[in-house]
């Protein structure tokens, strides 16, 4: 119980990085391999934000008179991953863009058919 | 309060899973979504509130919108 | 021989990647820059919201190399999915009922008002431009799902983009040369702490920012919506 006390976010990064490299690795059709990398990318996002946790610590935000500058989590992963978060949906909607372009050229979405058919 | 976050987990894990198996691919970028909108709410817990609304919009809204778009102008099911 | 490989990597991986996590202790104190920029932030910036003044005000290069990135990719995806006639549609729409179209009219307003709350309240509030920009988003895309055959106009999301962009550099080297000599430096007075008019150039930055998410974004799904089929 302790244990999953003190890593069941750590698990949850950890589960979704491989369960996203491995549908990049192991699936055919590109818009899955798209979907993984998606996967991929909201896992480590998971990693860095667990990683800056302070215990006991509230959000990074002086709303009210009497907090302490001293209780609040790190805010610098969460600005990191801020900016992770939008590039992220960049490269993804670049990816799908691509893929489009893909499919209308060859026809299909299979990457080993892609791999035989020649220029 | 640490068996909800273990739930929360055990969801956002299976569901990353069934993007893996499906082979509908409108069934996979909706599970996906689904693992989206679950890590915004672990954001929340831990102590994120400005990620958590960056996750949330950005990721389960306007990602699986171009997704669907996509799908739509290609084919719909693996191979 | 593929598999293989991938298998081999996947474990590998897998090993690293979880002897790396169980050293890690979950919970402590960690980094000392945290604890400088939650103790100074307010003094130096005058946001009541560290990450905005993190993200805005001690490292503001890095945001507006985001910009730069995010610029990029809709440049890129506007070349490459780019076709001849744009307001040619091959085949019959069917127009929406009447609760549809005008939920969604009803909606679009509200959900703009609230995307702009996000952005102006940002060194407040949670929240701030990029958030701010992807409601804004999200509002258009109602209209292209409810309301089917309006689109924004092309020359005034593609105007708003730019201007928003070239404000931020502006301001960026105002800083230069009015403020205090270097780039991007919070030249404006800092004003009184928990206030939508305080944080010195942050607000601007901020709505500069939440502009031009919002119009890329919704730029970029008008560029994929195309009724070819």
């Amino acid at each position: 119980m302790s244990f999953l006390q003190s890593h069941a976010y750590y698990i949850g990064a950890f589960g979704l990085v491989i369960i996203g490299l491995f549908i990049v690795l192991a699936k055919r059709n590109l818009i899955k391999v798209i979907i993984g990398l998606s996967i991929l990318d909201t896992g480590i996002n998971l990693f860095l934000i667990s990683i800056g946790y302070i215990r006991g610590g509230t959000a990074p935000i002086f709303s009210r008179p009497g907090i302490e500058p001293a209780g609040m989590v790190d805010p610098v992963p969460q600005a990191l991953v801020l900016t992770a978060i939008v590039i992220g949906v960049a490269v993804l909607a670049l990816a799908l863009a691509l893929a489009i372009q893909v499919y209308r050229h060859y026809g299909v979405l299979d990457l080993r058919k892609m791999r035989e058919q020649r220029w | 309060m640490i068996i909800v976050v273990s739930l929360l987990v055990l969801v956002m894990l299976g569901a990353a899973v069934a993007a893996l198996v499906f082979r509908d691919l409108l069934s996979a970028v909706i599970a996906s979504c689904m693992v989206s909108l679950l890590a915004s709410i672990l954001f929340f817990f831990l102590q994120a509130p400005d990620v958590a609304m960056a996750e949330a919009s950005i990721g389960a809204a306007l990602i699986t919108a171009v997704f669907v778009i996509a799908i739509r102008r290609t084919s719909r099911y693996e191979e | 021989m593929r598999s293989i490989v991938s298998l081999i990597l996947l474990v590998v991986i897998a090993v690293g990647f979880g002897l790396a996590l169980l050293a890690i202790p979950f919970g402590a104190a960690k980094t000392e820059v945290g604890d400088h920029y939650t103790a100074n932030g307010r003094e130096d910036t005058g946001a009541s919201n560290i990450v905005t003044s993190v993200v805005v005000g001690y490292r503001a290069f890095d945001t507006l190399g985001e910009i730069t990135v995010l610029f990029v990719a809709a440049l890129g995806l506007g070349a490459v999915v780019a076709t001849g006639s744009r307001g040619n549609d091959r085949r019959e729409i069917e127009p929406a009922s009447l609760v549809l179209k005008t939920g969604c009219r009803l909606l679009f307003p509200l959900i703009l008002l609230f995307g702009a709350y996000v952005f102006i309240h940002g060194h407040v509030t949670p929240g701030g431009g990029f958030q701010g920009g992807a409601i804004i988003a999200s509002a258009f895309l109602l209209v292209y799902l409810g309301c089917r055959g309006r689109r924004i106009g092309r020359i005034s999301s593609t105007v708003a983009e730019s201007l928003s962009g070239l404000v931020f550099v502006v301001m960026g080297l105002l800083g230069l040369t009015v403020g205090t000599g270097y780039f991007l430096s919070n030249f404006m007075p800092h004003g009184v702490l928990n206030q939508v008019w305080s944080a010195g150039i942050i607000p601007v930055i901020y709505v500069a920012v939440g502009f031009k998410v919002g119009s890329e974004l919704a730029g970029v799904i008008d560029k994929l919506v195309e009724e070819t089929g």
